[in-house]
């Protein structure tokens, strides 16, 4: 706790990772170390934000990601307040207007807010005068998941940069891909994305503009997930959803399984002590051996642990309004 | 019926393309005609004078494609705001799609929206009728008599007409009125969900996105039945490369295929839906998911933008119509995915099209003739020339004047635009309908 740095000084908003810089990712998963050590006292409570309130503001369904959010709060004394809501309809964008106003009208200092439309959090951001973290929007980005994500891979290999991630799974819907392929590129990770044509975008990393300029100039595309893996020192497979077979993108998620689940012998073609990572909740048997889930390569419940030391870290650095009053 | 006093605009550039006609000179209008253009005229007793010394007089625009939202959405717009819009944008005839409620399929609607015109519009409103009723794409619409009550052509429009036998039906019924279906091509099932155009885009904001193919494939199933047919086809507010490759075949061919381009699809690309200071893989600000820059079909790439100009330039391209969507402040005042779909456009209309003539892209005489003669010459009406004797429908513009769009002076109720702080260079100064001044900005600038 003592060494952590005021990192995020400049920051009002965590929106997603393409807008933060190697040195302050570093800073913050510096500051998430710092407080994870606060996570193993035998009073898991600091004063730091005594007073201010936040408010999690999860209009699409999540536990994980939303208790998360509320322990780091509570273990740094704030004050947070829980408001959910259904799916999303044609309303929802005006009621989401309208909760949003008075939510600040209650002096929200932070709101965390989760919703199924990609751009909501920006959508407050432009409107309301509380600093926003977003918690997932829709297809977007993910950006506290990224962090935590990135965390874990320094915490277990001791490195980021020259590590090779391959991401496997639902990378045309996956706001977990989008905010990491930010995350990993800054940090100098190599990243190879993994799926079946149909759930890879089209036009995500051979768009017209690229060049060697372009952010994601190294990552590389496979279908087929030996290829993938080959190599690699973290695999971090993705949730697939039933609604994709719906949808028409796969045929069954037996298929799927069978081509792309990450299993112990397809493991084998990754480096030697490669992570397991999945950013959860799991359909075990479908995108992850079970075998594999809660194998000595796993590292998925260190990810939970580190989620809400990383969270902490975002609530501590952010200087206002959260900390240092208005 | 009176008119007011005889208006002499004097020493303006005068563009008609109608006629070829490019030169200085005086125009006079009386009586609701145009009653001649020569060099000097001496001005009559009791005339108003217009002093266009540096300002281009041309035929008033005529616009074939946009949306008064009356009866039925009178809090997005309605006929005299609409045609208030229309006035100081420089149009002088629009044609209204029936996309209201109730939707403009029976002679009643029709009707009404004729009346009120009359009574309360600026400018001369002429309604499209709907292809089926209801546009609910099932049973064709009473075409005949929506004919005979002054529609001047049949669309769904913001919905496609998706039933190929239906759409077959549609033309082939038309055709023996002699008028064209006017159809939004969008493949539903491709479209579905979609909010903007996919492309790297939509993958770097996470949202769901309509293909290209989407318009495409309807477009060449509609360009085949328009030749098993015979029927008139316009393919309304083209946006692909691919689509207007299609239709410059198809009149290469010598079937009756027509399609027109919306001002945003000429001049805007999907990096809109970035917002202000985000452009390429820079971060993206607190402005990104313009909701104002939704519109259906979606802003698309920049190859398709040069498509669509080259379009203009060769008349694969027909016409230019400003798909103007008026919508409440509420409807764009949400996330991208709730937002309603479209632009207020009859005000900045000719300010973001004048960005072509000033980059070279187009001639004035050809960018004033996509909205004058070329949709005259479609609706076969004696509009958008400056003849002695026709209707004094004129439109007076600076094509240098710089102004910042804001959309809180619009005289639209919809301020829905994504081009709001833009400096536009090319205003107009006066708009005439029917021999009346109906917009005078020279002393409100």
């Amino acid at each position: 706790m003592t060494q952590a740095v005021e990192s995020l000084a400049a920051r009002r908003h965590v929106l997603d990772l393409d807008d933060f810089s190697r040195s302050e990712i570093e800073a913050v998963l510096d500051n998430a170390a710092a407080m994870k050590e606060v996570l193993q006292r035998d009073i898991r409570k600091v004063p730091a934000l005594r007073g201010k309130s936040i408010v999690t503001l999860f209009l699409e369904a999540s536990t994980r990601t939303r208790v998360s959010f509320e322990q780091a709060g509570k273990i740094l004394s704030a004050d947070v307040i829980n408001v959910t809501g259904g799916g999303s309809s044609t309303e929802k964008g005006e009621s989401l207007y309208n909760t949003a106003l008075t939510l600040q009208a209650m002096n929200a200092d932070v709101i965390v807010i989760r919703h199924p439309h990609s751009g909501a959090p920006h959508y407050l951001a432009r409107h309301l005068a509380p600093s926003i973290i977003n918690a997932g929007d829709g297809c977007h980005a993910h950006p506290t998941q990224a962090l935590l994500d990135l965390y874990t891979i320094r915490e277990k290999l001791g490195r980021i940069d020259g590590v090779t991630v391959a991401i496997v799974g639902d990378i045309l819907y996956s706001r977990v891909a989008r905010s990491n392929l930010w995350g990993l590129t800054k940090m100098g990770a190599n990243v190879v994305l993994c799926a079946p044509p149909t759930l890879l975008p089209p036009d995500f990393i051979d768009g017209a503009r690229m060049d060697e300029t372009h952010p994601f100039a190294s990552v590389r595309i496979e279908t087929k997930v030996e290829l993938a893996l080959e190599g690699a020192d973290v695999v971090l497979a993705l949730r697939i959803q039933k609604e994709r077979q719906k949808a028409g993108h796969l045929p069954s998620l037996r298929e799927y399984s069978r081509m792309y689940g990450i299993t112990s012998s397809r493991l084998e073609e990754a480096s030697p002590g490669a992570l397991v990572m999945h950013p959860g909740p799991m359909n075990e048997g479908v995108e992850i051996d079970p075998e594999v889930a809660h194998g000595a390569r796993s590292v998925i419940e260190d990810q939970v642990t580190n989620g809400v030391a990383v969270r902490m870290a975002l609530l501590y650095g952010l200087p206002s309004p959260a900390r240092a009053g208005r | 019926m009176s008119y007011p006093r005889p208006i002499l605009i004097k020493g303006g550039r005068i563009v008609d393309p109608s006629q070829r006609r490019d030169e200085r000179g005086d125009l006079l209008v009386r009586n609701g005609a145009i009653e001649g253009i020569h060099p000097d005229i001496t001005p009559p007793d009791g005339a108003r004078i217009i002093d266009a010394g540096s300002l281009v007089v041309c035929p008033g625009f005529i616009d074939l494609h946009c949306h008064l939202r009356e009866p039925g959405f009178e809090y997005k717009e309605t006929i005299a705001t609409g045609t208030r819009a229309a006035a100081r944008g420089g149009f002088t005839t629009l044609c209204a799609m029936p996309n209201t409620d109730p939707v403009m399929d029976s002679r009643a609607v029709v009707d009404f929206v004729r009346r009120r015109a009359r009574e309360e519009g600026a400018v001369r409103v002429l309604p499209i009728g709907a292809v089926t009723a209801g546009s609910k794409g099932m049973a064709l619409a009473e075409m005949a008599e929506l004919a005979e009550a002054g529609a001047v052509g049949f669309s769904d429009d913001g919905r496609p007409v998706a039933d190929a036998n239906v759409m077959r039906q549609a033309l082939s019924y038309a055709s023996g009125l002699g008028l064209p279906i006017i159809n939004h091509c969008e493949v539903p099932e491709l479209a579905a969900g979609g909010v903007m155009n996919e492309g790297w885009v939509a993958t770097r904001l996470g949202l769901k996105a309509v293909p290209r193919s989407a318009e495409e494939a309807m477009a060449a199933r509609d360009v085949a039945l328009a030749e098993t047919t015979g029927g008139r086809l316009h393919v309304a507010h083209a946006s692909t490369a691919g689509t207007v490759e299609m239709v410059r075949r198809a009149k290469a061919r010598g079937l009756e295929v027509t399609c027109e381009v919306t001002p945003h699809h000429l001049t805007l690309t999907e990096e809109a839906v970035l917002g202000r200071g985000s452009g390429g893989y820079e971060p993206l600000s607190v402005s990104a998911y313009d909701t104002n820059a939704k519109v259906a079909p979606p802003l698309r790439s920049h190859r398709d933008v040069e498509a669509m100009v080259e379009g203009l330039r060769d008349g694969a391209v027909d016409l230019i119509a400003t798909d103007h969507a008026p919508h409440g402040r509420t409807e764009k005042l949400c996330t991208f995915d709730d937002a309603a779909n479209g632009i207020s456009v009859l005000e900045t209309a000719l300010g973001s099209l004048m960005s072509l003539v000033h980059g070279g892209a187009v001639t004035l005489p050809a960018l004033v003739e996509k909205l004058t003669a070329a949709p005259a010459r479609f609706l076969s009406l004696d509009l958008g020339a400056l003849r002695p004797g026709s209707p004094a429908d004129v439109t007076v513009f600076d094509p240098g004047a710089e102004w910042v769009v804001d959309p809180t002076a619009f005289a639209s109720k919809g301020q829905n635009t994504p081009l709001a702080g833009e400096a536009l260079k090319g205003r107009v100064a006066a708009t005439i309908a029917a021999g009346e001044v109906v917009y005078d900005g020279r002393s409100a600038a």
